[in-house]
C-alpha cells in the first residue's frame, strides 16, 4: 500500500498537486490503495483520541474516511484503505476542507429571530412557536400549497425521509424541491426516460475495465479529484483506456485526452445535443450498431434512425464549432472499442437541452448494448455527495422509492406505510420543481418557504431576481444552515443546524454505494441535527395517521434509516438488506441490498432487463423538446415491458444567442480548490488562499481584441447583470467566458468588500430544461471590458484559477 | 374541389392564429420563463406548418383557380392579450388548447382528403402537422395540470 504522507504539520501540498501521487496498474487489475492523511498543525497521529467512522462531503465522490478526534475537536481526517470508493484517498477539498468550518468562530449556535427587521437571539422554543404558529395559520387560511421546503445535497437520507413524509402525508404539500435541482435532476431525468427509473446503471470499478472513457461536459479533474486519480492511475498504466473529452474549455481532462492520444472535441457553448445527433447518426451510418441486442433489449430505434439522419457530420460540425473529422473520429471510437464507459456532468446538465442530449449518451450505449458489464457502462454523475439521496427519499418532489406519481397502486403503497388517506399525498401533477417554487413565492401563493442547508441567494441564476423574491413580505422564510449565508441574512427565522461530524446519517453518492457517518464531536452551542429539527416540528405540528398514532414514529437517525428502508422495500433502490451495523463492517455498499443482493450490486441491467413495465416505472416519461408528459395509455402503447427506451430529439438553438450589444457567451462552473457557495472551504485556510476571489477565464484572442491581458480587472455584463474581476488568459473555446459560481457577497473582493463583484449568477438567466427542470446555467449571452477607470492587475493565486 | 381548398385555408388560418396566439401568451406570460420559451417553439412548429402547406394551397389553387372560401363558422378568434396572474394562464392555456384542437381536427380532416385523392405531398405534410399538434395540445395538457391547483385553490 502506497502512503501519501500529507500529515505533516503545515503540508498542504494537495493545494499544488491536486491528484497525488500516481499508482498506476494495468487494465482488469484492482485499484491499488493510497491512504491520505491530514491533521490540523501541531497534531500528530499519536495524539488523536479516536478515529470516526464517516465519507467525505465535499464533493459527490462519496470517498470513505475517518474523522480525528482529539478534546470533543475535529483535527483531521484520514481516507479508509478499504473504502470501495477511494481505498485511502483524500482530494484537497476533503483533506484541508473537511473540518475547520466546525470550530470557526461565525457558526450559528443559537437560532435568531426577526424583530423590527433585525435578526436577534432566540431560544428554541421561541423560535419554533414562531414556525409552528405561522404554518398553521396559512394551513387553516390557504391549505397545504401555501408551503414549500428547499433543501439541498448535503442532508443525510434520514433527514430526506423524514421531511419527505413531512411533506407529502403531513402537509400534503407538492412544493418540495432540493438544490439537486441545479445540479443531478438531469441524470435522474435522463435515466427515467431511458430506462424507466432513477439508478446509476454503472459503478466506479468501470473505470479500471474500460477501453475507452468518454467525458461528456464533465471536468472530473476539478469535480471529483479522486476519480480523476482513478483515471490517472489508468492512463499512467499499460493497456490505458483512449479518452474523449467533450467540453468548450482546455481542461486538464481534455489535457489528458491529447497527452494519451485520445480527442478533446470543445464544442460551442449550447450545441451538445447537435454533436450527440451527429454522433448516433454515424453509429448508424457505418453499421457500428448491435442489432440483435438493440432488437431484444430496446423500443424506439426506427424513430431514431429517421430522427439523426438529419444530422450528417458536415451539419453538426457546422453548428458545434468542430472539425468534421474529429466528429467521425469520436464515432469511431465509441463504434469499434470492447467496453466503452461514459460519465455525464455539468456541461450537458446546466446546459441547453440537458436531458434530450443526456438521453443521446444513454442511446449511445445502448446502441451498441454497452451497459451493465464491467467496462461498459454510462455514470449519469452527482454533483453534491447526498444527491442522491434526495432523489430517492422524496424530499426533491419525487415519490420515495421511485415510485410513480401517476400510478395509483405507487401511491396507495406508500398511503398503507404511512396510514394516511391516498388523497393526501400530492400526486396530481409533476412535482413543483424548484424554479417553480420560487416563481410561487414571487406571485404571493407561496407563503412559507423553509430552506434547509443551501444557499439560494448565491447558487440560484439571475440573482438579483432571486433576492428579490427571498425579500418578499409575502413569504415567511426559514433558513436552516451552519451559517448566517448571504440567504440566512433574509430569513424570518434562522434556525442552527449540526453538521457533518456532528450527527449520525447515511448517504449514497453518486454509483450507488452508501455509507454511515457517525457524530464524532458535539455541535456548538444550541445548533442541532436537521433531523432533530424536522422532528420537533412534525412533533409541534402535531402530525397524526388515520389510526390517531403520531405520523412520524422515530427518534433516532438509525429508526429513521429503517423507516425508509422500509419504504424501499421492494423498488429498484432497494434498501431493506442494508443495516447501520453493516455500514459499520464494511466500507461502502452499493444498493439494492435484499434477498437477492445481499452484499449489494456493482452494476445494473447486467441481465438487460430494465425497470420499465407500467407497473414498475417512476413515470411514463416526457416528450424531450418540449416536456410534455407522455400518458399511460401512450406508455401502455408503447409497451417497453423491461426493455430500455431509445429517445431522439432535433437540436434547436439555445435561448439566448450572443447579438452585436452582447457577443460573448457565458458559461459557468467549479474550480478544485472550492465548493458550492463557499460556505465550508472559504473557513479553510489553504483552500481560501488558493482561490480567494472570482475570475473570469476567456480565449487568448478574444482578449486581445478586447485589449486585455492576463490578470487585467474586467467588466462581465449580461441583459441581466454584471461582475467586475480579474481575467485569465485561459484556452477556452474563441467566443466563450468562463466564471466559477461559488463566490457570493462575503468574498474577497478587490473594489468594493461586502459587493457582489465575483457573484457569476448576476448574469445567468431565468430558464431551465423542459423535462428535468434543471436550470441552465451555461448559456446566456454577455460583453468583457477592461474595468473603468483601469485597475492594477491581479496576479493568479494558483494554476487552478485559471484553466490550464 | 372547392370544399379542399377551403380546408386548405382553414388549415393555414387556424396554424396562423395558434401561431400568433402563442405569441401572445409567450410574451403575456414572459415571466414565467418555461411558457415564455415553450410557447416561442410551439409557435415556430406552427409557422413551419404554414410554411410547408403554403406551395400545396397554391398547386391546389392554380388548377383549380378557386378562391380559398372562408368557412361559415368553424374558425376560432385568436387571443389578442393574454390574461395576468395564475388564473389567467389557465385560462389562456385552455384557449391555446381550443385552438389547438381546431387545428388538429383540420389537418385531420386533410389527411382523408389527401388519401382519397392519392396526393402524397399533402398527406405528409398533414402527417407531421398533425404529429407536431398532438405535441403541442401534450404541453398545454401538462402545463395546466402543473399549475391547477395552486391557481384555483391559492392565487387571489
Amino acid at each position: 500500500m502506497a502512503v501519501s504522507n500529507s500529515s505533516a504539520p503545515h503540508d498542504h501540498d494537495r493545494v499544488v498537486d491536486v491528484w497525488g501521487p500516481r499508482t498506476p496498474h494495468g487494465r482488469d487489475d484492482r485499484w491499488p490503495s493510497r491512504v491520505d492523511v491530514h491533521l490540523d498543525a501541531g497534531v500528530g497521529p499519536a495524539d488523536v483520541q479516536k478515529w470516526v467512522r464517516s465519507a467525505c462531503v465535499l464533493c459527490s465522490n462519496g470517498c470513505g474516511c475517518d474523522i480525528a478526534v482529539v478534546d470533543g475537536q475535529m483535527v483531521g481526517i484520514r481516507g479508509r484503505a478499504d473504502d470501495l470508493v477511494n481505498k485511502g484517498r483524500l482530494g484537497p477539498k476533503g483533506l484541508y476542507g473537511s473540518t475547520p468550518w466546525a470550530s470557526s468562530a461565525d457558526r450559528l449556535t443559537t437560532p435568531l429571530i426577526r424583530r423590527d427587521g433585525i435578526l436577534v437571539p432566540t431560544d428554541w422554543t421561541t423560535a419554533m412557536d414562531r414556525i409552528v404558529a405561522e404554518s398553521q395559520r396559512l394551513l387553516r387560511t390557504k391549505g397545504p400549497l401555501s408551503h414549500g421546503f428547499y433543501t439541498s445535497g448535503q442532508l443525510f437520507a434520514e433527514e430526506y425521509y423524514t421531511l419527505a413524509v413531512i411533506g407529502k402525508a403531513g402537509l400534503g404539500t407538492p412544493h418540495m424541491d432540493g438544490n439537486t435541482r441545479l445540479c443531478t435532476a438531469t441524470a435522474a431525468a435522463a435515466f427515467k426516460e431511458s430506462f424507466g427509473t432513477d439508478g446509476q446503471p454503472g459503478c466506479y470499478s468501470d473505470i479500471e475495465h474500460c477501453d475507452a472513457l468518454f467525458l461528456w461536459g464533465h471536468n472530473m479533474a476539478e469535480t471529483q479529484t479522486v476519480l480523476w486519480s482513478r483515471v490517472l492511475d489508468r492512463t499512467h498504466g499499460s493497456e490505458p483506456p483512449v479518452l474523449v473529452c467533450v467540453d468548450p474549455r482546455r481542461t486538464p481532462v481534455a489535457v489528458e485526452a491529447l497527452r494519451t492520444g485520445g480527442l478533446h472535441l470543445p464544442v460551442r457553448v449550447g450545441t451538445n445535443l447537435a454533436l450527440l445527433n451527429g454522433l448516433l447518426r454515424e453509429l448508424f451510418e457505418n453499421d457500428l450498431v448491435d442489432h440483435d441486442w438493440v432488437d431484444r433489449h430496446t423500443v424506439g430505434v426506427d424513430d431514431l434512425r429517421k430522427l439523426v439522419d438529419d444530422y450528417p457530420v458536415e451539419k453538426v460540425a457546422a453548428i458545434c464549432g468542430l472539425e468534421p473529422d474529429a466528429v467521425r473520429r469520436a464515432a469511431r471510437i465509441f463504434g469499434e472499442r470492447s467496453a466503452v464507459l461514459s460519465t455525464v456532468l455539468q456541461g450537458f446538465y446546466q446546459s441547453h437541452q440537458a436531458t434530450a442530449a443526456s438521453v443521446a449518451v444513454n442511446n449511445l450505449h445502448l446502441l451498441r448494448g454497452m451497459i451493465g458489464r464491467p467496462g461498459a457502462g454510462v455514470l449519469q454523475m452527482n454533483g453534491q455527495p447526498t444527491a442522491q439521496n434526495n432523489r430517492e427519499c422524496g424530499a426533491d418532489g419525487d415519490l420515495p422509492g421511485f415510485r410513480n406519481w401517476d400510478n395509483p397502486d405507487h401511491v396507495r403503497e406508500l398511503a398503507e406505510l404511512w396510514d394516511v388517506d391516498p388523497m393526501v399525498i400530492p400526486h396530481w401533477a409533476d412535482p413543483t420543481h424548484a424554479m417553480q417554487i420560487f416563481g410561487y413565492v414571487a406571485d404571493g401563493t407561496i407563503n412559507l418557504l423553509w430552506v434547509s442547508a443551501t444557499n439560494p441567494a448565491v447558487s440560484m441564476p439571475e440573482s438579483a431576481r432571486i433576492r428579490s423574491i427571498l425579500e418578499k413580505d409575502t413569504c415567511f422564510l426559514v433558513v436552516q444552515d451552519l451559517f448566517l449565508t448571504e440567504t440566512a441574512q433574509l430569513a424570518d427565522v434562522v434556525l442552527p443546524a449540526a453538521g457533518w461530524g456532528e450527527k449520525t446519517g447515511t448517504f449514497t453518492n453518486a454509483s450507488r454505494v452508501v455509507h454511515l457517518s457517525e457524530k464524532a464531536v458535539e455541535p456548538p452551542g444550541q445548533a442541532k441535527p436537521d433531523l432533530d429539527i424536522f422532528l420537533s416540528y412534525a412533533a409541534a405540528m402535531d402530525f397524526r395517521s388515520r389510526s390517531g398514532a403520531p405520523l412520524i414514529g422515530w427518534h433516532t437517525a438509525e429508526e429513521a434509516f429503517d423507516a425508509w428502508r422500509a419504504a424501499s422495500a421492494g423498488r429498484p433502490v432497494d434498501y431493506t438488506g442494508l443495516t447501520y451495523d453493516k455500514l459499520r463492517d464494511t466500507s461502502g455498499v452499493a444498493w439494492p441490498v435484499n434477498d437477492t443482493h445481499p452484499d449489494g450490486a456493482a452494476r445494473l441491467y447486467s441481465d438487460a432487463v430494465f425497470p420499465s413495465a407500467v407497473d414498475v416505472c417512476e413515470t411514463f416519461g416526457h416528450d424531450l423538446l418540449t416536456g410534455a408528459a407522455v400518458t399511460e395509455q401512450e406508455y401502455r402503447a408503447l409497451a417497453p415491458d423491461g426493455r430500455a427506451m431509445i429517445k431522439g430529439c432535433v437540436y434547436v438553438p439555445a435561448h439566448e444567442q450572443p447579438s452585436e450589444q452582447f457577443p460573448l457567451l457565458f458559461t459557468t462552473g467549479r474550480t478544485v480548490y472550492q465548493f458550492h457557495t463557499r460556505t465550508k472551504t472559504r473557513r479553510s485556510r489553504p483552500l481560501d488562499a488558493a482561490a480567494p476571489r472570482a475570475w473570469v477565464e476567456m480565449n487568448a484572442e478574444d482578449a486581445r481584441d478586447l485589449g486585455i491581458t492576463e490578470g487585467d480587472v474586467v467588466v462581465v455584463e449580461s441583459p441581466r447583470g454584471r461582475i467586475q474581476v480579474p481575467a485569465r488568459i485561459g484556452m477556452i473555446t474563441r467566443g466563450s467566458v468562463f466564471a466559477p459560481f461559488h463566490y457570493g457577497s462575503s468574498d474577497a473582493d478587490v473594489h468594493e468588500p461586502g459587493g457582489r463583484q465575483g457573484q457569476a449568477n448576476e448574469l445567468t438567466m431565468t430558464v431551465w430544461d423542459p423535462v428535468s427542470k434543471q436550470p441552465a446555467f451555461k448559456t446566456a449571452a454577455c460583453r468583457v471590458r477592461r474595468a473603468d477607470p483601469v485597475r492594477p492587475a491581479i496576479e493568479a493565486t494558483t494554476a487552478g484559477q485559471s484553466g490550464p | 374541389m372547392p370544399h379542399l381548398t377551403t380546408y386548405l385555408g382553414m388549415a393555414l388560418r387556424a396554424e396562423h392564429t395558434l401561431a400568433a396566439s402563442l405569441g401572445v401568451v409567450a410574451l403575456g406570460h414572459a415571466e414565467q420563463a418555461d411558457v415564455h420559451h415553450t410557447c416561442r417553439l410551439l409557435a415556430g412548429m406552427s409557422e413551419a406548418h404554414t410554411q410547408a402547406l403554403a406551395p400545396i394551397v397554391h398547386r391546389y389553387l392554380s388548377r383549380d383557380e378557386d378562391d380559398i372560401v372562408e368557412p361559415d363558422r368553424l374558425h376560432a378568434p385568436g387571443l389578442t392579450r393574454a390574461r395576468g396572474g395564475q388564473i389567467g394562464l389557465l385560462r389562456d392555456l385552455q384557449d391555446l388548447h381550443v385552438l389547438g384542437t381546431l387545428v388538429q381536427t383540420t389537418w385531420t380532416v386533410l389527411m382523408q382528403g389527401a388519401q382519397g385523392l392519392r396526393d402524397r405531398e399533402l398527406l405528409a405534410v398533414a402527417t407531421r402537422s398533425n404529429s407536431d399538434t398532438s405535441r403541442q395540445l401534450s404541453w398545454f395538457n401538462t402545463r395546466m395540470k402543473a399549475a391547477a391547483a395552486q391557481a384555483l385553490l391559492v392565487a387571489g
